[in-house]
């Protein structure tokens, strides 16, 4: 029971961290139907905002609390800064091509956001871990467990049903639903097209970098964070189907529960164990767990 | 006519005359330098290193280090350095060590960090007939399973470091009925797992290992690892993680009570001791690879070593730039002697191989020795303490350091490591 308890509670934390930043990338391509390969680049990108902004406050004398008022305030000034900028600077261009073509881009915008991270940031590590310990610790079992990870949890529901709510329950909301299912038809019934674009990438890259901040405390920021966490955004979104919000939150807690039973009962497997869910889901589920359906054009 | 003789006669002369002149003060060694200045490795080894390499060579052109090394440059020539980020995998490295042979013309080549790239390179730079000094790398493979001419690695190799661990565990009494191991999926972490492991059963014999974890190189979340060791409650958790991935493990697994449950030993943890400060838990035993950083002997060199690093970066010197110091030590060593055998001429190739094959020097980490490797790898002492923040001086700082002899921690010639520490260490002189 008490194992039982554990891989629960491990697989959800890992869920929790790899929802936030898996939803940004769901959402960016069910809605501009760009695989983008740079959203472990605003991850990153979040991250040292968010080691920079809590510093700032940090250096005027605000109370810890704060801190977490910088994080989500580094993700919001990465997301209105870079989103806009880079789907109206660039992706734009691109839109109507091949979609491999768009990888290709994303792929290119992911090797400069790297070295412009390193041109801002530099190569020597951040740390902001002073958060962490916010929360305090709890105790599950036999063991503790640090509050802010279990806050992890929280933020990756409220960020969830914060996107479903938004694009199924307002009417900004329905008009993106409108422009993913034919954006020809929404742009003729009068809705702008390009605005939703650029809304929909800022959302994405606000979430890619919310990821970012909130993971900020827990590690040593420095280059290199962005390949590992695209990897596995690309792992649950393909689990979950690609565009759908539901198949990435399923998505996320297979492969964290998925993760943490391989740790604790086969370490060997670790690894190997998020990519052979990947393969089962594949095999019975080409498109994944939640394919959006799609209406076929004439 | 005459004058055309007596012209060709003069150049001739003064050509003859020149040859056998000293290396004129015009006359540069040029020094191609190999180190990660972007990626994960930056950080942790290859800027630091590079950093203790720039003051040492600024400091010998200036004639400013202290004796015995208070001589100009190499032998009166000023050392010019050409500096190679090593990030971009083994292939691109084995292209740019040939750029620094033959497009830059570099007498020598410093570097390189990971032991991929030691092994890719290594035979490169054999098939060019060219010196390469390997300053950091760990793998024993190197002289283990090869045999060079020109390739030289002034570090001790990793098994040290195991060795060490676990023969200051014996010392000093820490109870290891039980061990657990968490170490980076790759060469670096499984050669350091099996080293300790071996090292463990000839001084704790009949222990049991238990959780044996290898997350992946730059994991970064290691809550789920964390839960299996403190579930675990091995009386030992041994790691060779390093970095970032060793920062965010300390940070992780503090709080949830890792180092109070369970004796942590770390094998390469000096590097991340100044910038974790207080988050870096008490009682944790660590290793920096040598007698480096907080665990240096003392000595004129190391305090003034440690002067200039610190009045530079604000920081004190950790494990990598002590190790690319005494690469480039080793090399003035080896280069001076040659200058001294060949009538004082900018040396070849082949007469600082000659020099620097089964050489000593002193460091400011002591004594190194080209023992091993057929006079190619080098030997040298090493030190285990544990950590406790000092809160006077808003450091951790080490107690308990205990000191090993390089005989004691390191297989003798001829041997391969994991063979000698399987065959209960015969040979080894610890006292």
């Amino acid at each position: 029971m008490d194992l039982a308890l554990t891989i629960l509670l491990d697989g959800l934390i890992y869920a929790s961290w790899l929802f936030i930043v898996a939803l940004g990338l769901t959402l960016v391509f069910g809605v501009l139907k760009i695989l983008n390969i740079a959203h472990g680049s605003l991850y990153a990108i979040g991250a040292y905002a968010a080691a920079s902004f809590v510093a700032l406050f940090a250096s005027l004398g605000l109370a810890p609390e704060w801190s977490l008022v910088a994080m989500l305030l580094a993700a919001v000034a990465v997301a209105v800064v870079v989103g806009p900028l880079l789907e109206r600077g660039l992706l734009r261009l691109f839109y109507g091509r091949d979609e491999v073509l768009l990888v290709l881009v994303t792929y290119a915008l992911f090797l400069i956001l790297e070295d412009v991270t390193k041109l801002i940031w530099g190569v020597n590590p951040y740390y902001v871990s002073e958060p962490y310990t916010l929360f305090g610790n709890l105790e599950f079992g036999s063991l503790f467990y640090v509050g802010y990870d279990l806050m992890m949890i929280v933020l990756a529901v409220v960020c969830g049903l914060g996107v479903w709510f938004g694009l199924n329950r307002t009417v900004t909301g329905k008009i993106v639903l409108a422009v993913i299912h034919n954006e020809e038809v929404s742009a003729s019934m009068g809705v702008n097209v390009n605005r939703v674009y650029v809304a929909a990438f800022t959302v994405g890259v606000f979430l890619a970098a919310l990821g970012g901040a909130f993971t900020a405390p827990m590690i040593s920021v420095q280059p290199g964070l962005s390949v590992g966490v695209i990897i596995l955004s690309f792992a649950v979104v393909i689990i979950g189907g690609l565009g759908s919000i539901e198949g990435a939150a399923i998505g996320a807690v297979v492969v964290g529960l998925a993760r943490a039973a391989a740790v604790h009962l086969m370490p060997d497997a670790e690894l190997f164990s998020i990519y052979i869910v990947m393969a089962a889901v594949l095999i019975f589920r080409p498109e994944g767990l939640f394919q959006r359906v799609s209406a076929r054009k004439i | 006519m005459a004058f055309i003789r007596m012209a060709s006669c003069a150049a001739a002369l003064a050509l003859a005359f020149g040859m056998a002149q000293p290396a004129q003060a015009q006359e540069t060694f040029k020094v191609g330098i190999v180190t990660f200045l972007s990626g994960q490795a930056a950080e942790s080894f290859g800027v630091p290193a590079w950093n203790g390499g720039k003051v040492l060579i600024d400091a010998l052109n200036k004639g400013e280090a202290p004796a015995p090394y208070d001589t100009v440059g190499f032998g009166g020539m000023p050392i010019q350095t050409v500096v190679v980020d090593e990030a971009g995998g083994a292939t691109k490295q084995v292209q740019e060590l040939r750029n620094l042979y033959q497009r830059e013309n570099v007498d020598v080549v410093i570097g390189y960090v990971s032991s991929g790239d030691c092994l890719a390179v290594a035979p490169a730079a054999e098939e060019l007939k060219r010196l390469l000094i390997l300053y950091d790398c760990g793998t024993p493979r190197i002289f283990e399973d090869g045999k060079y001419e020109y390739v030289f690695r002034t570090a001790s190799h990793a098994t040290m470091d195991n060795v060490a661990l676990a023969r200051y565990m014996k010392t000093q009494g820490v109870k290891a009925a039980t061990v657990s191991a968490i170490n980076q999926d790759y060469a670096w972490g499984h050669d350091s797992r099996t080293d300790f492991l071996a090292a463990m059963e000839q001084l704790y014999p009949g222990f049991k290992a238990e959780a044996d974890l290898l997350p992946k190189f730059g994991a970064g979340q290691y809550g789920t690892e964390i839960s299996a060791l403190v579930r675990q409650g091995s009386d030992v958790v041994h790691s060779s993680l390093w970095g970032g991935d060793l920062q965010a493990f300390i940070l992780q697994a503090g709080p949830r009570g890792l180092f109070k449950r369970s004796q942590v030993v770390l094998s390469a943890a000096d590097h991340v001791l100044p910038s974790l400060g207080d988050k870096m838990p008490d009682g944790a035993i660590i290793g920096a690879r040598g007698a480096y950083g907080l665990l240096a002997p003392k000595s004129d060199l190391n305090d003034w070593f440690w002067k200039v690093y610190q009045d530079a970066y604000n920081v004190y010197p950790v494990q990598a730039p002590y190790r690319m110091v005494q690469a480039v030590l080793g090399l003035k060593v080896a280069v001076e002697k040659a200058m001294a055998a060949n009538g004082g001429r900018k040396p070849t190739n082949e007469e600082i191989a000659a020099a620097l094959k089964g050489s000593e020097w002193h460091s400011p980490a002591g004594t190194i020795r080209m023992a091993l490797g057929d006079g190619h790898q080098a030997i040298q002492q090493t030190a285990i303490g544990r950590t406790r923040f000092d809160e006077g001086r808003k450091m951790v700082v080490l107690d308990d350091i205990q000191n090993f002899k390089a005989e004691c921690v390191n297989p003798p010639a001829g041997q391969k490591s994991i063979e000698w520490i399987k065959a209960g260490f015969p040979g080894a002189q610890c006292d």
